[in-house]
């Protein structure tokens, strides 16, 4: 066998550099922060985050000229390389946010003397990995890809190394991933059993529709792997303790940008690999997303920390998320499930960061993590009460804003599917949008109806960068609700759809 | 070829590697029972490969083997600051933080 492959002939494959410039640029721009933390002065070391969020930037260039030059998709490596519509959105999308987390955390970093040249350095990363993770359509790829992405992101909730809390969000977001990749590995070697093929276009030919055990237990595996990353209830317990622990900055890009990888993933996986074995993962879907919601919310409902009270808030918009999936699987329902999933990504990112960044401002006056210490923001600091209240109301859903469309999308794309389990997966999402206005609402309250609680109504400095943030992310907020049109543009995916011929 | 034999060697050390995972409370013995698993899955890819002839599955089985050894550094590497903060690698007694 091997030398019939030694001897065959060789071309190299061609390679579409404008397709991967994004990937470049973020590669070089990792180096040159790497040299540049070495050669550096301690006392110019703050140069790293112009270096850092400049790079993210310039890997945006080309992400919309791809999106804009309409040449369609772009394969490379045998098609397990793909630029479609869809993972150019996602690959802007996490470019974009990580600029935004750059912006939260240059104070953080700096002030506190965290090594920011590695920070950036694996955060950079970390990015690089959901990038390619965007394009990745091969279960080699896709591992790498998203070990890329993860083992950056152990080091980062572990960051604070003398804070034995750090330490713990560290080891269980890390023991808990570590496992979860292992099983989704052994459900990946079963599919290569079954296929013969790394390559998820073959995969899903010769999975076909029959369902066997053996079948099902492969598909399910992999999809168990994906559902750790993204938080899915039962496979949640890392997430409350490590988004506590993890440094606040970091614990944005965790529930933003991680989840949004893991649902690219599994999104590429379900579609691209198993489009006929729909019969194993709906009912999969189906109950992850009403556990993960119902729990999420009720759990979010009794936490007095705010940052652990928006670590189940975010484990329940996962829920909100999944739920199209779990009848994507229907005929004719996959392309509305899948624009259903990209729109509430987009918005929830743009919320949740939103949320991150109040947040940041806060803390660094009142150093406290209490709910309790949110009381009667509105009567010193207006401007940052309403942008709070703007992202509450977009979480819980309220029109117009962005939220509040994404939500829009999940239900559209759960009656167009119109069985019964859909329907009743509809009622359980409706009640849980309602018990969400519970946690939501008693900020809120706070905000605008209880007393300062120890009387410093000194006014609330807002750092430069940290402005900036506030700025885009209520800016997207407001836009994604009033002019859902935007991202329904985004959502043609045609790309996507067309791999798996529907 | 006997794959049979080789898949159910790596179905054995995948379910000696859950059980080592959930079962012990010691940091390292944990790590040690994540790369059981990763070590049945290259099995199972290695047995797959021979049976169907094609390389594909050696090629994977490298990159599992290179990720693993870059994923157990950081491991231990948390492990030890662990060590190091509390003087102890038992894991339940991680528990700081809770609700």
């Amino acid at each position: 066998m091997l030398s019939t492959i030694a001897t065959a002939a060789w071309s190299s494959p061609t390679i579409d550099y404008h397709a991967l410039a994004p990937e470049m640029i973020l590669g070089a721009g990792i180096v040159v922060l790497l040299l540049l933390d070495l050669f550096l002065s301690d006392s110019r070391k703050w140069l790293l985050t112009p270096v850092a969020s400049f790079t993210l930037l310039g890997a945006f260039i080309p992400v919309l000229t791809l999106a804009l030059s309409n040449s369609g998709t772009r394969q490379m490596f045998d098609g397990r390389y793909v630029i479609d519509d869809f993972s150019l959105v996602m690959k802007g999308m996490f470019l974009l946010s990580g600029y935004v987390v750059v912006l939260l955390a240059a104070d953080y970093i700096r002030e506190g003397d965290y090594y920011q040249g590695e920070f950036w350095f694996l955060m950079l990363s970390s990015l690089m990995g959901m990038v390619m993770m965007a394009s990745s359509r091969d279960l080699i790829s896709i591992f790498v890809a998203l070990e890329f992405l993860s083992i950056p992101a152990y080091m980062l909730a572990a960051w604070r190394k003398r804070d034995s809390r750090s330490n713990e969000a560290g080891i269980k977001y890390y023991l808990l991933g570590v496992f979860a990749s292992a099983i989704m590995l052994y459900g990946m070697s079963l599919l290569y059993g079954i296929s013969n093929s790394t390559k998820l276009t073959e995969i899903g030919a010769s999975l076909g529709s029959d369902v066997t055990s053996l079948r099902a237990l492969a598909v399910f595996f992999v999809v168990i792997g994906f559902a750790f990353k993204i938080s899915a209830v039962p496979f949640h317990t890392w997430a409350p303790d490590t988004y506590q622990g993890a440094p606040t900055p970091v614990t944005a890009f965790l529930s933003v940008a991680s989840k949004a990888a893991g649902f690219v993933a599994l999104v590429t996986v379900v579609y691209v690999g198993f489009p006929g074995s729909h019969a194993v993962w709906q009912p999969v879907f189906w109950i992850l997303s009403a556990a993960t919601m119902t729990l999420g919310n009720v759990m979010a409902l009794k936490q007095t920390s705010i940052i652990r009270m928006l670590a189940y808030s975010s484990i329940a918009q996962g829920g909100f998320i999944l739920m199209p999936l779990a009848v994507a699987g229907e005929t004719g329902v996959a392309e509305s499930a899948l624009r259903a999933v990209v729109t509430y990504l987009i918005v929830y990112a743009a919320t949740n960061l939103g949320v991150f960044a109040v947040v940041t401002v806060v803390a660094r006056k009142t150093r406290s993590g209490e709910i309790s210490s949110y009381g009667g923001l509105f009567s010193y600091a207006p401007g940052i009460a309403t942008l709070m209240t703007i992202f509450m109301a977009s979480l819980a859903g309220i029109p117009p804003l962005g939220g509040w469309f994404g939500k829009f999308a999940a239900f559209q794309s759960l009656v167009s599917a119109g069985t019964t389990w859909a329907y009743v997966l509809a009622i359980i999402g409706g009640v849980n949008s309602v018990v969400a206005f519970g946690y939501y609402g008693s900020i809120l309250r706070e905000m605008w109806m209880r007393p300062v609680p120890d009387g410093d109504t000194s006014p609330v400095p807002v750092k430069s960068s940290l402005a900036v943030a506030l700025g885009i992310t209520g800016i997207a907020t407001l836009l994604l609700g009033v002019l859902p049109g935007i991202v329904i543009h985004f959502g043609d995916l045609a790309g996507l759809a067309g791999a798996f011929g529907r | 070829m006997f794959v049979n034999q080789f898949l159910v060697l790596a179905a054995v050390l995948f379910c000696i590697g859950v059980y080592g995972v959930i079962a012990r409370k010691n940091a390292v013995l944990v790590l040690m029972s994540i790369e059981l698993i990763l070590n049945s899955v290259n099995i199972n890819l290695l047995a797959f490969s021979m049976r169907n002839g094609s390389l594909d599955g050696h090629t994977f089985a490298l990159y599992i083997i290179a990720i693993a050894a870059a994923e157990v550094g950081v491991g231990l590497a948390m492990v030890l600051l662990m060590y190091r903060n509390r003087r102890s690698i038992d894991l339940d007694e991680l528990s700081e933080m809770k609700g």
